[in-house]
């Protein structure tokens, strides 16, 4: 996984609520067996409206998303962060994201913050008044800053030591296999197991 | 202090617990599918890491898998790549699969339960949202990502973050014709698909308690509409007679061991959850949505609300949108709503009980002239019960067309798909913008209410059905 301490870019104003995976990525891209090339796919829907807002020339090589509430609802896939990954983006920001999303996303790299629906008005009309403004948000202080505009977040401190670092979640773990093992060693028989009887 | 029943399971789990880190969580059941699984592969293989337990992992093909002419090649190359992926890697590292054609394939959420694996009291997960299916037998259930499907494969755990839990208490009788999904989607019209966002909800209360597991398995497969981490009902006597005698379930004194495990799993009497639900069953009816997100509903006997009527800005303006892409006008009366197609399947409703109620209401009558209606089996044990009871004559007498398991319509990552601006009655668990094909419109509905709607051409419940049957053999 990228680290990711601190990033500063122009936005993409989001003006919708409840932005489920299916609208970031629709299934038919699903079928894909790797983890890049589903730019094409972000938003595939709304994005053959010109007047969409990723279809903006304004906002070509903008990397951070100002989203609505409830972004990220719906199927588990995390094909959604890998396409806005794949798009350029580096962080998403709302007030409320859907708990499955968000954890594939932190898994990623992908910084999702949540920040009061009043923050995000505020960006929202700064950066839809002015394309050329920019964001930061700094993982280290844990704070967005732009013209007018600061404000801090939160994220857990595992959660972070983990995107600053770039850490890989499966070798933290295994790092604690004596546990597991001796977790498995007293799991009761009555269990259930796949295996053919 | 008491515990909640999730609370119970998830300490019962604990593999590793240290100041500062995320709970380290065992998984008893990792259920894997072809969408999700391609890539947490790749990883394994990229690190040389091996599947930690294959004895707790499963895999069966349903996402892609064509329901008609399924013995013949499938015609979309991208789809037969991902099952011949999944097919591969599963040989490769010795994964149990199912693939098509076999007599336990099916939606990955019916066929667990059905084996016997989904047990009160364990952690089950999958790389699918609809994992939360499983909690309806007192299992902690959650959909996953492909990172974590990865994780789980290759450590049996996963790092988890702390839950709040939400009770919602459903008291008196459901009334007739009134059905668990009917429920499901007043429950989300209620709290909102953000309304269970960091929790896990704990369905109880008598209206609960008298489901049988197939309806309750519709009750927490559709808490993940509400945002919430995952959904649980305690294990009672209908649980434990659901499962015993299944070929995955407890044998001899271990069936006795786990009974005795399995009736402790139940919220305490002065167990604090975090956040409190009461819903009268009394007062429900029929309940359909009318826009673009789960949480968008209302009875079947309302019209289309006015999305002035909302005095939250998001929520307005989310009205609006819907109502565009519906194809509605504010006001209509829901029931004057005319569909081209009903879906009848999905891991929400495509179980035995879901196939006998919507034949009930078909049998001697027929599909409307201009609607197509698709009926698909959740498994192929399904199925063949089907078969068995002669439902999938009903259904093809009616017009219906009865076609082999998998998921279908629900998401049309197979050739079941609608057209752009066609409108379905759809017993599936997401209306969302395109989500049955380009352009689609989804209207969620029951079993009966899509049975219903199929024979007069509109959203109906069978109690608008006043016209005479055709007697049994005609």
């Amino acid at each position: 996984m990228e680290a990711f301490t601190t990033h500063t870019g122009r936005a993409v104003p989001l003006r919708r609520s409840n932005v489920d995976t299916d609208q970031i990525i629709p299934a038919h891209w699903l079928k894909k067996v790797t983890r890049d090339g589903f730019e094409d796919g972000l938003f595939e829907a709304w994005r053959k409206d010109p007047s969409f807002v990723l279809n903006k020339p304004e906002r070509q090589g903008a990397s951070v998303l100002v989203a609505g509430p409830d972004f990220g609802t719906g199927s588990s896939r995390e094909h959604a962060v890998w396409a806005l990954q794949n798009y350029g983006f580096k962080t998403v920001i709302s007030s409320r994201f859907a708990d499955i999303f968000r954890g594939n996303s932190l898994k990623n790299g992908l910084l999702t913050v949540v920040l009061d629906q009043k923050v995000v008005d505020a960006l929202w009309e700064l950066t839809e008044n002015d394309p050329n403004a920019e964001i930061t948000v700094d993982l280290k202080d844990r704070q967005v800053r732009a013209e007018g505009v600061t404000a801090d977040f939160e994220l857990d401190e595992n959660a972070r030591w983990r995107l600053l670092n770039g850490l890989d979640d499966i070798s933290i773990t295994l790092q604690n296999e004596p546990d597991i093992a001796a977790y498995e060693a007293k799991r009761p028989s009555y269990k259930p197991s796949t295996s053919l009887v | 202090m008491g515990r909640t029943l999730a609370e119970k399971v998830w300490d019962d789990h604990v593999v590793r617990r240290a100041e500062g880190e995320p709970d380290l969580l065992f998984i008893d059941l990792h259920l894997l599918h072809e969408v999700t699984s391609p890539q947490a592969f790749d990883g394994l293989r990229a690190n040389g890491r091996p599947v930690r337990r294959l004895d707790l992992t499963i895999a069966t093909e349903d996402h892609n898998t064509p329901t008609i002419d399924i013995d013949k090649p499938i015609a979309d190359p991208v789809s037969r790549a991902q099952l011949e992926t999944l097919r591969k890697n599963c040989a490769e590292f010795g994964v149990r699969l199912h693939p098509l054609g076999d007599v336990e394939q099916g939606v990955v959420h019916v066929v667990g339960p059905q084996l016997g694996l989904t047990q009160p009291g364990t952690t089950v997960v999958c790389g699918d949202s609809h994992t939360s299916t499983h909690g309806a037998f007192g299992a902690l259930a959650f959909g996953i990502g492909t990172s974590q499907v990865e994780h789980v494969l290759a450590t049996q755990t996963l790092p988890l973050a702390p839950f709040k839990t939400m009770a919602i208490t459903v008291d008196g009788e459901l009334p007739d014709g009134v059905t668990a999904k009917d429920l499901i989607l007043a429950i989300i019209a209620r709290i909102g698909t953000g309304g269970g966002q960091g929790y896990v909800l704990e369905y109880r209360g008598s209206a609960i308690e008298k489901l049988s597991m197939e309806a309750r398995m519709t009750i927490c497969n559709m808490s993940i509409e509400a945002g919430a981490r995952a959904g649980m009902i305690a294990p009672d006597r209908t649980t434990f007679d659901y499962l015993e005698g299944r070929a995955h379930a407890p044998k001899g004194a271990d069936w006795d061991a786990a009974v005795a495990y399995w009736q402790t799993l139940k919220a305490d009497e002065d167990a604090v959850f975090d956040a409190e639900v009461v819903i009268d069953a009394t007062e429900l009816s029929p309940f359909v949505t009318w826009g673009t997100n789960p949480g968008q509903g209302a009875p079947l006997s309302a019209s289309v609300p006015d999305p002035a009527s909302y005095e939250d800005a998001s929520e307005r303006l989310a009205a609006e949108k819907a109502l565009e892409y519906m194809g509605l006008t504010a006001g209509q009366p829901l029931r004057a709503i005319d569909v081209d197609t009903v879906f009848v399947g999905s891991c929400t409703n495509g179980r035995i009980e879901d196939l006998r109620s919507a034949a009930s209401i078909l049998e001697g009558r027929k599909v409307a002239d201009g609607v197509r209606m698709l009926v698909v089996p959740g498994s192929v044990r399904v199925a063949l019960q089907a078969v068995e009871e002669g439902l999938d004559k009903v259904f093809t007498t009616a017009g219906a067309e009865w076609r082999h398991a998998g998921c279908s319509m629900c998401l049309g990552m197979n050739p079941d798909q609608l057209a752009p601006g066609e409108r379905s009655a759809s017993t599936s668990n997401r209306n969302f913008e395109g989500r049955q094909g380009k352009g689609g419109r989804t209207h969620l509905v029951s079993p009966q209410v899509a049975a219903a709607t199929a024979v007069l051409g509109h959203l109906a419940s069978p109690a608008d059905l006043t016209d005479a049957r055709t007697p049994a053999g005609v």
